[in-house]
């Protein structure tokens, strides 16, 4: 330990053992960022060649290609990484420029709701393609 | 001179410009335009599950100048992303954050953007054609 305190320090022993910070989520936020993009780099890269090759295609052809387990599989993966990425990165915007406490949780709540609805939305449309309802 | 009047930093009317600061603003203003552009993804998915005339009518605002302009701006913020975002993981192990190695990485990702951007035009035009 090479820091030294003249006068008592601003945070407990207990709070430095928990490492949590004063936001009390410590890296989690951070952490779950890293890891939704982590999986987000093969999945896009996926998605972009499959996006390529569809260029123009009828909707015969295109659901035939969802129709293929393996694209339903990795486009529903897709939809849920993209949109907890976006709601994660979209917070951190939120957090940084709505100064006004009910303003932020106001955008923050409708950010949320949006990003719930559009993946949900995207997901039962894979869903019913890929079982042919 | 009270609390409020202090200049913040970065005083954005007195800083340089710089590579690694636009380069950081860059990835938070393309983060923010592909999440407006997963909406276009959903309703993209959303038109064709619900039958040929939507899925048409979709591809045919897709295949129109301005949904041309939509599409190359998504395409130029997700490469952009991709790569600077993979930059941005490398750093989270620790490695490329001198200085120099820094800097290289920024114009490798400006490069691989602009690289990966027209060999996909260029390959999903092609296919378009078709």
């Amino acid at each position: 330990m090479t820091e030294q305190h003249t006068h008592a320090p601003m945070r407990s022993s207990l709070g430095r053992a928990i490492g949590l910070g004063s936001a009390k989520e410590g890296v989690t936020h951070w952490w779950r960022q890293r890891v939704s993009a982590l999986a987000l780099v093969p999945l896009t890269i996926w998605f972009v060649i499959g996006v390529i090759g569809l260029a123009g295609a009828d909707h015969a052809t295109f659901v035939a290609w969802v129709r293929n387990p393996m694209t339903a599989i990795f486009l529903i993966l897709l939809l849920i990484a993209t949109f907890y990425h976006t709601a994660l990165g979209l917070q951190v915007v939120i957090e940084d420029y709505l100064e006004r406490e009910w303003a932020r949780l106001a955008t923050l709540l409708v950010m949320r709701l949006l990003s719930v609805l559009f993946a949900v939305r995207g997901i039962l449309a894979v869903l019913k393609l890929a079982l042919g309802a | 001179m009270s609390p409020a009047e202090r200049p913040l930093s970065p005083h954005l009317q007195v800083y340089r410009w710089q590579l690694t600061s636009v380069m950081s603003i860059l990835h938070r203003a393309t983060g923010i335009a592909l999440s407006v552009g997963t909406i276009v993804l959903v309703s993209w998915l959303g038109a064709a599950s619900d039958g040929p005339e939507p899925y048409a009518a979709v591809q045919h605002f897709l295949g129109s100048w301005i949904g041309l302009l939509l599409l190359f701006g998504w395409s130029v913020s997700l490469y952009y992303h991709l790569c600077n975002g993979i930059r941005h993981l490398v750093w989270d192990t620790g490695y490329a954050l001198e200085l120099n190695r820094v800097y290289t990485g920024g114009w490798a990702v400006l490069g691989a953007t602009a690289a990966l951007t027209v060999v996909s035009w260029v390959v999903g035009l092609a296919h378009w054609a078709h």
